[in-house]
This record gives C-alpha cells, structure tokens and sequence, in this order.
C-alpha cells in the first residue's frame, strides 16, 4: 500500500512538473524523502508531492494552507502548488484548491527546496530560523477568539498542535513501554506540566494566541529556490494560533538538557530578540516564559526516545538517555520552582 | 517565615548549596545575610567556565539555564554530544 502511494505522489509530482508533458521526458525518476505514517514525501525535479497522516482533519489542513499560500506570509512559509488537474482535487466545490487525496490521503505539492545539510548541524541556519520565527510569531493573523464579532471568515486556522503531539508521543510510549520502570521520570515529568501544555485546556492569556509553528526543528527548513534561495520554514501541518514559546521549547529544552552547546542556544536566542520575536521578554531571564513549552518538549523528545528505541529492541543510546535524564530532574522540581505561573 | 510583600507562607529550598525562602504566593525569593555574596560567587564561577561569553547586550547576565537544566549548566563539564550523530537526529526529527 506504501509502495501505491509512492507510485501515485511520484505520477501527480511529475505531471505538475511538466507544463505539457512531451514524448521525449527527461525527468529523473521520482525520489522517496521521507516514508512514514505521517508524512510520505516523493519528488519528481522541482516538484515535491506529500501524503498526509489517513484521518488528517482536511478542513484544518486546508486553512493551513490557505496561510501558507496567503501573501502575509510570503518569505516566511513555502508556498504550496495548486492541484492543476480538477480529477486529482480533493473533495467538491468548496475543497482548497492545494488539497488532492490518494489512497484516502490527503495530498499536497510543493516547489522542491535544498534543505539543512544533516551531516553538518555547524552549518545549520539558527540565526535565519529565529528571524523566521520572530516574523510568523509576529504576523497578527487573528483567530476566531480574537474577533468577538463572529467567525473570522471561512480560513479560520485552528489551534497550533504543540501539546497535541506532546499528549501523543506520551501515549505512543506508554503503549510501547507499559508499565515499564525507564517510562516512570518521563510520565512524572507530564504529570507535572499544567493541563494546557498536556493538550487537556486550552492555552491562557494573551500570548497564548500568536501564528505558531508547532513542531520546528532544523528538517522544518528549505532554501528556496534551491540550492541558494532564502531560507523558508516547511510543514504547516501543526500550525496554528498558541503560545510562540512552544517554537522555540525544542532548541531551548536541548538547551536545558546539555545537549545543544551554549553559544549556539545564544546564537538563536539573541537573533529571535534582535528581530523582535514576541515569545520571551526583550532581555533578561527568557525562562519564565520558556520553562513549561521547553519542559513539554524534553517529554516529548524522552517520550518517543523510548518508543523508537522499544521498537528497534534496543535501549535508549547516550543522547536520549540525556533527555531522559533531564525528564528525572524535571521530576524532582518542587512546583514553587517552576515557572508555571508566571506569564 | 511569611513574605514580606503578600504575607503567603515563604519555604525553604536549596539550590546550588544555597538556602534560600521563596513565597508560595507572589515566588517572590528572601536572601539571608550573605547569600547574596554566595550567589554572586557561584555566578562567578560559573562565567569563567562558560566558553567564550556571546555578545549579550543584557545589563545582567541572563540566568543561564531553568533550575531542571543540566549539571554543566550549574558549573560541571559539557559533555559534546553535540556532534553525535544521534543529537544529528534529533535535530532533525519531530
């Protein structure tokens, strides 16, 4: 079934590819980037099909789209490709013209662009994803809470998935690992986090309602056009108004765990700053703000550290037991310790 | 001991080897004498550890890690795991 939906991302990529396909093509054969349950991603020269999660809420996908095809955020999101051919659309009359289905897929296209060398993570762009961030957290795209008049129009995004994913890498671990004694300081650690960051309240106050991402990491990044194009975020799958801290938790709980070195966290931090991001205060201590996202993702990274280990029979390697280890000390906070109400 | 300020019930932790009363109301935090200087000495050290400062252009130094972060924050040896190919893939992964 994999293998149907490669064939099919590969045809609809290469088709988009060609203004009139001709007798003589000259297209390499289609590439698989990515093949897991959530995200099948094949591309065809300058053209980039991905299947979405089967039971994607396309609704949801489809005003997430609708913000990264939108001008407010040219040079911020990649832009998706419309679906040329009306047979390959989605739904009816009112579906996103972005949204085609395969395989009880959702599908989308996308222009192909040069992503972050992983071999080489010295030459990963964090001052350019801070600058990113700082732009989208700063967009003003208001949701419908925001405007008391009524709904705010037909594209209105729904909440960034943040404390979503959180909630499932913890079920995914626990159906992975039940009962099992590794899990106890990961679970210790949610059970310690407000219920807003377990995805069981909505998030408060007034930050709470900003454009996130809600799942960066140095893979959400594409230069475009490739290979030197500015840099873009990709992915909008999780997007949504929340808590901008939540964007910048993943960096900042690698941080925190001493696995992302000092220097490079500042690096990060001092551009977000410097380009007026909104998720921490302009100087001083960003902690308080930060502590329950970036407590939320070490769950998270521990939680499916323990999970993806479990699955390859083997035991969690160095770098995850670290994040593991950082879920102990969480753990062991007394709650006055924590930043959970400040901001 | 009540705070000062609102009157809530302050309590005693310790942390980095230094007792001090924070309020379980307004987490505001009472230094007693000489903790101040303690605090003062441990930031110290842990500057002079810290590789090559990046350009703040703080007035304070921020704190550098929340108190979960990890032992080298708080003045141990970092560990470089920054170059495993196993932190590779996590910087790359949901």
């Amino acid at each position: 079934m994999t293998t149907a939906v490669v064939r099919a991302l590969g045809a609809l990529a290469h088709e988009t590819a060609h203004a009139r396909p001709g007798p003589r093509c000259v297209c390499p054969e289609p590439a698989v980037l990515a093949d897991r349950a959530d995200g099948t991603v094949v591309r065809c020269g300058p053209v980039v099909a991905k299947a979405h999660a089967a039971g994607t809420d396309t609704a949801a996908l489809s005003a997430r789209l609708g913000l990264a095809a939108g001008p407010a955020l040219a040079g911020v999101l990649l832009a998706p490709l419309p679906i040329r051919s009306p047979e390959d659309r989605a739904g009816h009359g009112d579906a996103s013209p972005y949204l085609a289905e395969s395989h009880g897929r959702p599908v989308t296209l996308w222009p192909y662009g040069e992503p972050v060398d992983p071999g080489n993570p010295d030459e990963a762009p964090w001052e350019a994803t801070a600058v990113l961030l700082a732009r989208l957290h700063r967009t003003g795209i208001r949701t419908g809470r925001s405007t008391p008049g009524g709904p705010s129009g037909p594209a209105a995004v729904p909440a960034m998935r943040g404390p979503a994913k959180a909630a499932l890498a913890v079920a995914r671990m626990r159906a992975a690992r039940p009962g099992e004694r590794t899990t106890a300081p990961v679970l210790a650690a949610w059970r310690g986090l407000p219920p807003w960051a377990r995805d069981e309240a909505p998030a408060p106050g007034h930050r709470a309602h900003l454009l996130c991402h809600g799942d960066l990491h140095l893979g959400q990044l594409v230069r475009h056009p490739a290979p030197h194009g500015p840099w873009l975020l990709i992915d909008v799958d999780d997007a949504g108004p929340g808590d901008p801290a939540w964007d910048l938790a993943r960096p900042a709980a690698w941080y925190a765990a001493g696995l992302l070195p000092p220097e490079v966290w500042f690096r990060f931090l001092d551009a977000y700053r410097a380009a007026g991001g909104p998720a921490v205060r302009a100087e001083g201590d960003p902690w308080p703000e930060l502590d329950v996202a970036a407590r939320a993702l070490t769950v998270q990274t521990a939680a499916l550290a323990l999970a993806k280990s479990a699955a390859e029979h083997r035991a969690p390697d160095e770098v995850e037991q670290v994040m593991i280890d950082a879920c102990a000390r969480i753990a062991a906070l007394p709650p006055e310790l924590t930043a959970e109400h400040s901001s | 001991m009540q705070c000062p300020k609102c009157h809530a019930q302050m309590q005693t932790y310790n942390r980095n080897g230094i007792q001090i009363e924070q309020c379980s109301g307004c987490r505001g935090i009472f230094l007693d004498y000489g903790e101040l200087e303690s605090l003062t000495r441990v930031e110290a050290q842990w500057t002079q550890q810290a590789p090559p400062a990046p350009p703040a252009p703080q007035a304070y130094p921020a704190a550098p890690a929340p108190a979960w972060g990890a032992p080298q924050h708080h003045g141990g040896h970092h560990q470089g795991h920054y170059r495993q190919k196993s932190f590779g893939r996590m910087l790359f992964s949901s």
